[in-house]
């Protein structure tokens, strides 16, 4: 018995997931990443007997192929991460989560700092008890003459989220990083067991603020899907319109932010406004400027009419244009170029081996792109082309960003010339029993996943949800690596990854 | 002392200059004319906190820095002005006033046990390297060039016989002097957030109150300083009377804020680690303008 095929957005009755031997399992999902699969999700579930089973997801972008299997894992298991590191974070996650031990973990640590789902099974005693403080635990020495430490927050100086990072030191390299996250922990997916109810989609909003409707989209195809029903093309259209625009906002943000982080003044205050305008760009569809209560399962909230429509085209003209002038300064201003190119480089092979999603892994020569490769049941992403460089530099992520902007701007062009008819929201039915299945959305920051598995009333047995962050913050690690500590910061927000999206 | 009591009044609206200057190039409006004393008002009359860990050390940076500033303005000559004091070999004494001042604040600094600042003064003094050598040679040249050993000796006479390929490399090296020292892009970027980035800034983070206000204070008037040896090196030989003379200097002041807010609006800082070339650059300038004295 091997793995079974899967389709996107295709639910599969539970009971076609094969269950291997652990021994099986841990072969099949060695061979496929050998082969150039690509880990997508591997988590557990809890089971009636207060046992855990495994389930991973593996897919194969070149060919948009989905596959999933699951095994026993018993109370611990040989790690697949000394071989395959892309699994490294979700063998932390289980762990943490259902306290099964995976032997051999080479950096075992828990990834947020919460109890076990599975009270008494435990992986780290010491942190058993009520008050589980983040980040306090071992960290990564490094010793020898000249060495030293600097730790950077939980509390940042700009406005950003909690995270503490480690940097070992020799003078201004950097020889190791550390991130240590898990402070906006809240529980999400715990809180989205038996749903879907009338507040799950609210959780899917804030599960990353800035990826409101990139969330909400995932969730909504995969309750839709659950249910046997699509929403209707007008709606499929207005989501993927607002999809695009919240990539516009963000990435605009991020060459932004990039600017700034060089001292390049221009640029930076630019793309601060511009970001803005497409903001009111998403306030215009739906009344919030990041996307909340536009996505609904069924639909979307609020329909357009053609003077809307004329006013959302007239306004991304005008700002694509201002974006393009401020952009443009980037590549021709020679300092910032010096700052950009060869900063914080992540090689393909370091990109595949971590499995890195999203821009930060088009930057490094890696060709994938949900919108290409598993796209969501419409036509809407014919043909698209994947932005993709090869240096995996600051400049490359920079670049790819750039490059999707321009596409994005084009793509809403063409979605809002010929939107179709018909209305915006329907009725679906509650979601099939025991059933599978596997939504996929490419979110600005990369791929967002997630798994849905129901139970035998319908309701959900286990909801994983995989932000692009939870795969790239390692890549932010190793970019750092051999560089110079006062480049930190211009790294990170070339990456620009979520803490909450990270910590659910 | 006319010169020392504009100095200590007038340099707080430098900075605001630099600001506003780059509010024009980015769309803003940036801060009211008068927010450098604003701030200062507010410093001044603030209690202070201090870290346990801190001793006299961490109070005295600032305040030794100030005053070495306040004893590098006596011996200052202005747009052609003579200095108060003024005697054979003061400029070494300027010099080792702006040195004293910057070591007084990195002793400070590393006073507080952050790694942060450490990290900071650490900068600080590798740059010092390249910057202290370079004003030195680039004094020396004037000296030379001018036959005078103290500073308003040099500059009065630089203002009738200083020649121009002289004049032009040496300002160009004290250009980029004057930008390293006050920590200005395209070597440190004042108004960055990202500690990791910083090497003044951090440098003072753990500081507050009067203690801020001073360092505040002395930054303004270290533009005033090492800005006043930069614009004396205006050809201002047609002029003669003295309120013209002084009314030269402070334009030349003002109008090399208004440059250097130029430059930070149209060019990005320099990587860390190539900061050394640019300061090498600055004192091959100071050199090659003291080999010109040599013919």
């Amino acid at each position: 018995m091997r793995a079974a095929a899967l389709r996107h957005l295709k639910p599969l009755p539970v009971t076609e997931v094969p269950v291997l031997s652990m021994r099986a399992f841990r072969r099949e999902i060695l061979a496929s990443v050998e082969d150039g699969w690509r880990l997508v999700s591997f988590h557990g579930a809890g089971r009636p007997d207060d046992a855990v089973r495994l389930t991973a997801v593996l897919a194969l972008d070149s060919s948009g192929e989905l596959k999933v299997l699951a095994a026993d894992p018993g109370e611990s298991y040989p790690a697949l991460t000394p071989v395959c590191p892309q699994a490294g974070p979700f063998e932390r996650e289980i762990a943490e989560q259902w306290g099964v031990t995976p032997e051999g973990h080479p950096w075992l640590k828990p990834l947020r700092f919460h109890g076990s789902y599975r009270p008494g099974h435990v992986v780290w005693p010491e942190l058993a008890g009520e008050n589980i403080q983040p980040s306090v635990m071992d960290f990564f020495d490094v010793e020898g003459e000249g060495i030293h430490e600097v730790a950077v927050g939980p509390v940042h100086a700009g406005i950003i989220e909690p995270g503490h990072f480690r940097f070992h030191c020799h003078g201004e390299q950097v020889l190791h990083l550390e991130i240590s996250l898990g402070y906006q922990h809240r529980g999400v997916e715990r809180a989205l067991l038996g749903g879907p109810h009338p507040r799950t989609i609210h959780h899917m909003e804030t599960l990353a603020g800035d990826t409101t409707i990139g969330h909400a989209t995932t969730y909504c195809r995969a309750v839709e899907a659950l249910a046997g029903c699509q929403a209707p093309p007008r709606a499929r259209a207005l989501r993927a319109v607002s999809l695009e625009l919240e990539r516009l906002s963000n990435h605009t943000g991020d060459l932004g932010a990039l600017a700034g982080d060089v001292g390049y003044l221009p640029t930076a205050s630019f793309c601060g406004r511009l970001r803005g305008d497409f903001l009111n760009m998403t306030a215009m569809l739906c009344g919030s400027r990041f996307g909340r209560g536009l996505v609904r399962p069924g639909g979307v909230g609020f329909d357009v009419d053609a003077g809307l429509t004329a006013r959302l085209l007239e306004s991304l003209e005008d700002t694509c244009r201002d974006v393009a002038g401020a952009v443009n300064l980037l590549w021709e201003t020679s300092s910032v170029r010096a700052r950009f190119e060869q900063t914080g480089t992540v090689s393909a092979a370091m990109a595949v081996q971590l499995g890195l999603v999203g821009p930060a892994a088009r930057a490094s020569g890696r060709e994938m792109d949900v919108r290409r490769d598993f796209p969501a049941d419409d036509a809407h992403y014919d043909d698209w082309s994947i932005a993709m460089l090869t240096s995996g530099d600051v400049m490359a992520r920079a670049r790819v960003r750039w490059l999707e902007i321009q596409r994005s701007a084009e793509f809403i062009r063409r979605c809002l010339a010929d939107l179709p008819e018909g209305p915006v929201r329907m009725e679906c039915g509650p979601p099939a029993a025991d059933s599978l299945v596997v939504s996929m959305t490419e979110g600005w920051r990369g791929e967002i996943v997630h798994v849905a598995q129901t139970g035998a009333a319908g309701r959900f047995a286990r909801y994983k949800v995989v932000d692009p962050s939870f795969h790239n913050w390692m890549g932010l690690a190793m970019a750092l690596r051999g560089q110079e500590i006062s480049d930190f910061p211009l790294c990170n927000k070339s990456f620009n990854l979520s803490y909450c999206g990270h910590d659910l | 002392m006319l010169q020392i009591v504009l100095a200590v009044a007038l340099s707080p609206l430098l900075p605001v200059v630099i600001q506003r200057v780059k509010a024009l190039f980015a769309g803003r409006q940036g801060p009211p004319w008068l927010q450098g004393y604003f701030d200062l008002w507010k410093l001044l009359r603030k209690g202070g906190t201090y870290s346990r860990t801190t001793t006299w050390v961490f109070r005295a940076g600032p305040l030794v820095n100030f005053a070495c500033l306040l004893v590098a303005l006596l011996i200052l000559p202005l747009g052609g002005l003579p200095a108060v004091v003024s005697f054979d070999g003061d400029w070494i004494l300027l010099a080792y006033m702006l040195a004293l001042g910057r070591f007084c604040m990195v002793v400070a600094a590393l006073d507080t046990g952050s790694s942060f600042e450490g990290m900071g003064a650490s900068r600080e003094v590798q740059f010092a390297v390249f910057t202290e050598p370079a004003l030195l040679l680039g004094l020396a040249a004037l000296a030379r060039e001018t036959g005078m050993m103290s500073l308003s000796g040099m500059y009065g006479e630089l203002a009738l016989t200083g020649e121009v390929p002289f004049r032009i490399l040496l300002s160009a090296g004290m250009f980029i002097l004057y930008l390293a020292e006050n920590c200005r892009i395209p070597v440190d970027d004042p108004a960055t957030h990202l500690e990791l980035t910083m090497i003044h800034e951090v440098m003072v983070l753990d500081h507050g109150a009067v203690d801020f206000g001073l360092i505040q204070w002395g930054g303004a008037l270290k533009l005033w300083v090492v800005g006043a040896l930069w614009s004396g090196l205006l050809p201002l030989g047609a002029l003669r009377h003295p309120l013209a003379l002084l009314l030269a200097g402070l334009g030349g002041l003002l109008g090399l804020a208004v440059l250097t807010g130029v430059v930070e609006s149209v060019m990005a800082r320099l990587r860390l680690l190539r900061m050394p070339q640019l300061l090498v650059g600055a004192g091959m300038m100071c050199a090659l303008s003291l080999l010109l004295t040599f013919r």
